[in-house]
């Protein structure tokens, strides 16, 4: 026969070799690779010489080196619910009723949920009322990437949004221990009502239908907001933002939530900073949150 | 020498077909989990770590405790224990499956494990545990097995397995820690941040996993011919006296430190594990229980007749094993989660699904550990006949 045992041994060798030898690069190198290609692998880099992601048009996209977003919790107007209904609706968030098991990007807390720590008595009555917007802090220095052990979720270099690969994540749920704000979901049931039942196609008939630009998930990943990146990259804001903005204006109301570059001096975020008392959640924990509340 | 696993009595074979059917029995339950999700257990949004990492971070303190024997016999030659070492050793084999296993059975999307392997991320301590873990798991099967080999042919172990004992020791230690890592690094669960969180594991683990020795020991002698030796079960119950003060010793200052600075968010969680807030209080009597059996353990085991006594000290192993079992396997997982980082509080019990997985995982560990403690003890008879 070919394959002799000194054959054999050789081609075992260098199989192994080539299995363990990607992995163990990627563990000695990030730090240095990281530094050298903006947060890309040298796979990655070579392919983004030959390909572009569908759907990117260099020039059309809004960039910023870091996104914020600022929530005027007094403009929001009252029973409101447009940013969440539009957000879950463009991606795709699975629609569960059952608190325990329930699928939120961005929704509406009490002042004492939001913000515990800082809590009393004696609060303005008219705060006791408002709804706050809550939703990823999209933190500078996040703990759920910390946390991650597949760098499923990670922070773009570029621009600070910190995004969420539903296809890698392996549902350990560190990350969800990990965030100072809640702000993580995990499909604990099958997220399509279809399919939970055991027949096909994926989505109800009465139910409106799904974005399908917009990936879907399966069951047993955390998802959570990702700051539009996906409209970002075609150049819109985000679905919250801009509904928001609709809505508000339609009421002769200034928006309640705004959106921009926070290391661009001139920017709405920026301005609205300057001139405003604002509050973050939890920022003794240092994790630096982009979300900014004007109360 | 693994086909000692296949020459047994009859009891041996209706006992691993008791295990069998609780293993087959939870693995139907697990597929049924891997169909439909992990909605059938009792975890949620707000207490999203439950009973199966509970059972993983007890386990891997029954693991680690497996050092509280190999130590003092290959660093200190305190010669009794070159008895017992291969139990330990097996017992540990058995537990970090268990582990491995409970990681398993916890996963959201068990397909992607090998993510971790093909996407290594050493900033999460996750990675470090599947590290540790995996060795650990090598060393006590390769250490166990060679020295058991030798043993049967009259022989002393080879010379090159001592660096791998010697390796070996530190390494169980930090099994422990890096798990006590896993949360205690976590910036807004104030229940777990706290610096003393790996001690109290190491404790903890020093008390539960000689304990649980002591009571294999005990099935050993009653089961087989061979007798793992009084004076060794003796010197494990002084080991677990010292753990299990320790333990104790390490909550108390635990609890001084959240009950003096009288910080609301370092005090609410003990609140709620040990008097219940507003209606909310699923642990209460459990919690109390798991202190009033630790307690009750030091004082019977702190006598030493009673300590001496083999049934009393069996007693105060059963309470030692139960009570940190609770505070462990139920308490610092649940505790840490309620309430969540918004201040909403949402229970948390496991359901039925979820209890016969967990079941189905203990019965393979201990599938694991019978099969060896088989092979162990029958060469142990075979070299002294």
């Amino acid at each position: 026969m070919g394959v002799n045992r000194r054959k054999f041994l050789k081609i075992a060798g260098i199989s192994t070799l080539g299995v363990v030898a990607k992995p163990a690069a990627d563990a000695l190198a990030v730090e240095w690779l990281d530094k050298r290609l903006g947060g890309f692998t040298i796979p990655e880099t070579l392919l983004h010489l030959f390909h572009r992601p569908t759907g990117f048009t260099p020039g059309e996209a809004l960039t910023a080196k870091r996104w914020a977003m600022v929530v005027n919790v007094k403009n929001c107007p009252e029973g409101c619910k447009a940013c969440r209904e539009v957000c879950h609706k463009v991606h795709n968030v699975p629609d569960i009723e059952n608190p325990r098991h329930e699928i939120k990007w961005i929704w509406h807390g009490e002042y004492k949920h939001v913000f515990p720590g800082q809590k009393h008595e004696h609060i303005e009555e008219a705060l006791k009322k408002i709804p706050f917007v809550v939703l990823c802090n999209h933190c500078q220095n996040p703990a759920c990437v910390r946390v991650c052990p597949t760098k499923a979720t990670f922070k773009r270099k570029h621009d600070g949004i910190v995004l969420m690969d539903m296809h890698r994540c392996i549902g350990c749920r560190f990350c969800m221990a990990a965030c100072p704000f809640g702000a993580r979901s995990f499909n604990w049931i099958i997220p399509w009502p279809r399919e939970r039942a055991g027949t096909m196609p994926r989505f109800r008939k009465d139910k409106e239908p799904p974005n399908p630009e917009f990936p879907t998930r399966v069951k047993g990943v955390v998802e959570k907001c990702n700051f539009c990146a996906e409209r970002l990259a075609k150049g819109q804001i985000p679905a919250c933002v801009e509904t928001c903005r609709e809505v508000t204006k339609k009421k002769g109301m200034k928006p309640a939530l705004v959106f921009g570059d926070l290391e661009a001096p001139d920017s709405e975020v920026r301005q609205l900073l300057r001139s405003h008392y604002t509050l973050r959640r939890k920022p003794e924990l240092g994790t630096n949150p982009n979300v900014y509340y004007i109360v | 020498m693994f086909e000692k696993a296949f020459l047994g009595r009859r009891k041996y074979w209706i006992w691993l077909a008791i295990l069998g059917g609780i293993i087959g029995v939870g693995f139907i339950m697990w597929l049924w989990q891997f169909r439909v999700g992990l909605g059938i257990t009792g975890m949620s949004r707000d207490v999203s770590w439950g009973f199966y990492i509970g059972q993983f971070t007890y386990l891997v303190g029954v693991a680690a405790a497996g050092v509280m024997v190999v130590l003092p016999y290959y660093l200190h030659h305190f010669k009794a224990f070159g008895r017992i070492t291969i139990l330990a050793e097996f017992m540990a084999v058995g537990a970090v499956s268990m582990c491995l296993l409970f990681i398993l059975v916890d996963l959201g999307n068990p397909v992607r494990m090998l993510n971790m392997v093909l996407h290594p991320t050493p900033n999460s301590v996750l990675f470090w545990d599947m590290i540790v873990l995996n060795v650990y798991l090598f060393l006590n099967i390769f250490i166990g097995w060679t020295v058991l080999s030798a043993e049967r042919k009259s022989a002393p172990p080879p010379r090159w397995i001592k660096p791998f004992i010697y390796i070996s020791i530190p390494w169980a230690i930090s099994i422990h820690t890096v798990t006590a890592y896993l949360y205690a690094g976590l910036p807004g669960r104030h229940f777990w941040l706290t610096a003393v969180m790996a001690p109290r594991f190491l404790s903890s683990a020093f008390c539960a996993g000689p304990a649980l020795l002591i009571l294999l020991c005990l099935i050993v002698r009653k089961t087989t011919r061979f007798d793992p030796g009084k004076e060794q079960i003796r010197t494990l119950g002084s080991i677990v006296t010292y753990a299990l003060i320790l333990n104790v010793f390490l909550f108390v200052c635990e609890l001084f430190t959240v009950f003096y600075s009288q910080i609301p968010g370092h005090m609410d969680h003990f609140h709620y594990l040990f008097f219940g807030h507003e209606g909310h209080g699923n642990l209460i009597s459990l919690m109390w229980l798991a202190f009033a059996l630790m307690t009750g353990a030091i004082i019977l085991l702190v006598i030493p007749a009673c300590r001496r006594n083999e049934e009393i000290l069996t007693v105060a192993c059963v309470m030692t094993v139960i009570g940190t079992w609770i505070d462990k396997g139920f308490g610092l997982v649940v505790g840490g989660f309620v309430p969540n980082p918004m201040h909403e509080y949402t229970e948390y019990w496991p359901t039925v699904p979820e209890a016969l997985i967990s079941l189905a995982v203990w019965a393979t560990g201990f599938l694991i550990i019978s099969v060896l403690y088989k092979v162990a003890t029958s060469v142990k008879e075979e070299v002294r006949a």
